[in-house]
């Protein structure tokens, strides 16, 4: 239970005047200055240091040891084989290996569907939910369920939805179209496999766009509307000039972490085709799990994830400057 | 502060106790690694005799088949110690052997008296050599196998049936013994009613992530005259993994896929081809004839509903290998326990015994028996596929050359890019990239 800043003012006059002043002198100090020898500052590094450690350990240092990796031959599976420096040969490989540029337009084609998608019912969804109808609550919980849920469970449940024999979304479909349910294939059809993933990722992310959207519309001031309904301002109006310009930094924050989370989608795509049918969905993110532990091309695979990593760097840098001057506008 | 002194004091013993536990274990303990399967359960009755026998306890390590090169390859890689004995795919032998991670066994054989004539040629070749055909042994012949076919029997023998096919083919509705019957025959079933239900000609293998398609479609390409190297040892592939019998032997198996496979069978292995039989969907399935025992045994197909048969030929009789051998890991801690367990493994009666219980024995004393062929409906069949066996490559580089060869396959048997031709044309330039950077070209 918290108490008022009174109550506790009380609290310490009382103990004072109790135990009187040299009590009150001992009253806690900084407690750096209790430990003798040792500064706030030095205390201050001393609490942050496991963390530092931990991130030098598991983050840094993999990174600085997978770009010395890249432009060497080494092969995990090959511990006894001498490493050889290979200059930037491992680059340019990655650089010209058609497969390699096939995966990164698979995942460039479901980066932008997934992003647009999700963006825009999200934003809508949230446009309505932030109405405040009756039962908003509860649809707002119903609607947050598919990202509660694991991505293998997710997985798997839609593996069972798209069967063409007894799936349950091949029977909706052919319900509404007419189309005999088992005679296409959501997974394993070359033009229908991405949007089948498509569909998936957008069913269980859209929610996560839905709330930051729906906490930039609540951010907007009330007075604002107030106002440019005082003005005779249209609803159209308002939400071309007050909403929308005002829930753009939330929006393309939602957009900057979906851009992100799918670049290096893995686990989806792995449980529903496994970048099939032939490699119709085998996005950059499977290439480089497919070239580091089954072709065990370590260095190869080093230079690619390098790359990969530089290109989501730079995006997400330049996405973060555009969003900052959004927010300053 | 002494609180914690002690407090800390028993952490640590607690520490030291618990990761060195492990260790002290291990002495009287030996882990066996493997993939989970039918096979697997056979194993673990068979090494109770090993453990009545030596007072060695067996513990398991079962990995479930998709998962089982990446889970294992990585334990070796990492020069980890989970398992004294692995029971490994015939590709790693080459990237075991040159790389470490095996015990060479031929002093070890040559002192123990286990000799490898005892055993059938092919699964010693296969199973146990590195360089392959040459006496350097770093496994014993364990579990042999191949792909082969089963078929419902009793929808074969319906009179109707048999008279329908008859006058469409003008012959007799039977196992088929061609890829050309083979794909009549599932053409044949294909979209029929049978007891009320529509089936399907047949379940084959189109996974695309660990190693189905390929080793469903040399099932195919082999028969046709598929050759890996057009001299042995040279890896020289052009004209011989693109050539005009491979190319047809790689449309026959799309055609098959194409024809006469369920709904959704996009990316089907070995579970799935079992359990499109046993849902009665498929009138032919093809899988490892490990899981044939399971299949007779079944109560819905088994018995006198299921027929067996070696894989069609077409040019040539072949099959797709299987099957491996059993090796000492050299990381264990446990060496002298991980050799006395080959030597009562390799000995007749362990061998018979292991036959009986449904792992798949290579030794000329099981093989050679008068009464194995009549054993179990399918050991006939087991004896003619191991004499017809091909492997995929054995090279340190399988991994890389297996998913070239994956992608190649599944991108046009599948996803219906391009032809038999260049996805052929494709896997000889990837392959011979990866030889290249192997230096061997």
């Amino acid at each position: 239970m918290l108490r008022s800043k009174t109550q506790v003012k009380s609290v310490t006059d009382t103990s004072s005047s109790i135990l009187g002043e040299g009590v009150a002198r001992a009253t806690p100090a900084p407690i750096a200055t209790r430990i003798r020898g040792i500064s706030d500052r030095a205390m201050a590094w001393l609490f942050i240091a496991p963390t530092i450690v931990l991130l030098l350990a598991v983050n840094i240092f993999p990174l600085i040891w997978a770009v010395y990796l890249s432009f060497t031959n080494f092969r995990a599976n090959r511990p006894n084989a001498p490493i050889e420096g290979v200059g930037l040969s491992n680059y340019s490989r990655v650089l010209n290996d058609p497969n390699i540029w096939q995966a990164m337009q698979t995942t460039a084609h479901f980066v932008f569907w997934t992003i647009l998608l999700q963006t825009l019912i999200g934003f809508s969804l949230a446009y309505l939910i932030d109405r405040k109808f009756r039962g908003h609550a509860l649809w707002t919980t119903i609607i947050l369920v598919p990202m509660m849920l694991s991505p293998a469970v997710v997985g798997n449940f839609w593996r069972f939805l798209y069967q063409p024999q007894i799936g349950l979304f091949n029977y909706i479909v052919s319900f509404v179209t007419g189309i005999p349910p088992s005679s296409f294939e959501m997974l394993g059809s070359v033009p229908l496999s991405p949007w089948a993933i498509i569909i998936v990722d957008t069913w269980m992310w859209t929610p996560y766009v839905m709330l930051i959207c729906l906490a930039g519309l609540r951010s907007i001031p009330d007075y604002i509307y107030e106002a440019a309904e005082v003005d005779r301002a249209s609803l159209w109006r308002q939400f071309w000039s007050i909403t929308l310009p005002m829930a753009l930094p939330f929006i393309m924050l939602a957009v900057l972490f979906r851009g992100i989370e799918n670049f290096k989608m893995f686990d989806m795509v792995t449980l529903l085709t496994g970048g099939g049918p032939g490699s119709t969905t085998e996005v950059a993110s499977i290439t480089l799990k497919r070239e580091a532990f089954e072709s065990w091309r370590t260095g190869r695979a080093s230079a690619f994830a390098i790359i990969l990593f530089v290109a989501v760097f730079g995006l997400a840098n330049i996405y973060v400057k555009a969003l900052n001057k959004v927010k300053q506008r | 502060m002494q609180t914690i002194k002690q407090a800390l004091l028993g952490a640590t013993s607690a520490l030291v106790l618990f990761t060195a536990a492990p260790s002290l274990a291990k002495a009287d303990e030996l882990t066996l690694c493997w993939a989970a399967w039918d096979p697997a359960n056979a194993l673990v009755e068979l090494s109770k005799d090993f453990t009545t026998h030596s007072g060695t306890a067996m513990k398991f390590e079962f990995v479930p088949w998709p998962n089982f090169a990446d889970r294992i390859l990585n334990e070796l890689n990492s020069g980890g110690k989970l398992c004294d004995l692995l029971i490994g795919d015939s590709q790693w032998l080459g990237g075991s052997a040159e790389n470490g991670y095996y015990v060479k066994l031929n002093d070890f054989f040559d002192k123990e008296g286990i000799k490898m004539s005892d055993f059938a040629d092919a699964a010693v070749n296969a199973y146990a050599t590195w360089p392959k055909g040459t006496p350097n042994y770093w496994a014993l012949p364990a579990m042999g196998d191949a792909n082969a076919w089963f078929y419902r029997k009793d929808w074969f023998a319906k009179p109707e049936i048999q008279s329908e096919f008859k006058q469409k083919y003008a012959r007799d509705l039977a196992a088929p013994a061609t890829w050309d019957e083979l794909k009549q025959v599932a053409e044949f079933f294909n979209g029929r009613e049978i007891d009320g239900k529509k089936v399907y000609g047949a379940a084959i293998f189109t996974e695309r992530a660990s190693e189905g398609i390929t080793m469903g479609a040399t099932g195919a390409l082999y028969p046709y005259g598929f050759k890996y190297e057009n001299t042995p040892g040279k890896y020289d592939m052009e004209g011989a993994v693109n050539s005009p019998d491979a190319v047809a032997g790689l449309e026959a198996y799309k055609a098959l896929y194409k024809c006469c496979t369920p709904p959704g069978y996009t990316d089907a292995y070995m579970g799935e081809s079992l359990d499109a039989f046993k849902s009665g969907q498929v009138a032919m399935a093809m899988n490892w004839f490990a899981f044939f025992p399971g299949l007779y045994k079944d109560e819905k197909v088994g018995g006198d509903k299921i027929g067996f048969f070696v894989n069609p030929k077409e040019k040539v009789a072949a099959s797709t290998l299987g099957g491996q051998g059993i090796s000492v890991v050299a990381n264990t801690d446990n060496m002298q326990g991980a050799l006395a367990y080959i030597k009562w493994f390799a000995q007749p009666d362990v061998q018979k015994k292991w036959w009986s219980l449904g792992g798949y024995a290579v030794h000329k004393a099981v093989l050679t028996d008068p009464t194995f062929t009549e054993s179990q409906p399918f050991a006939a069949d087991f004896l003619v596929a191991m004499n017809q066996v091909q492997d995929f490559w054995q090279e340190p580089s399988y991994a890389i050359l297996l998913q070239a060869m994956q992608k190649r396959l599944h991108d046009y048997v599948v996803a219906d890019k391009g032809t038999a031709k260049e996805a052929l044309d494709g896997l000889v330039k990837d392959w011979t990239e990866v030889f290249k950077d192997d230096g061997k070209l």
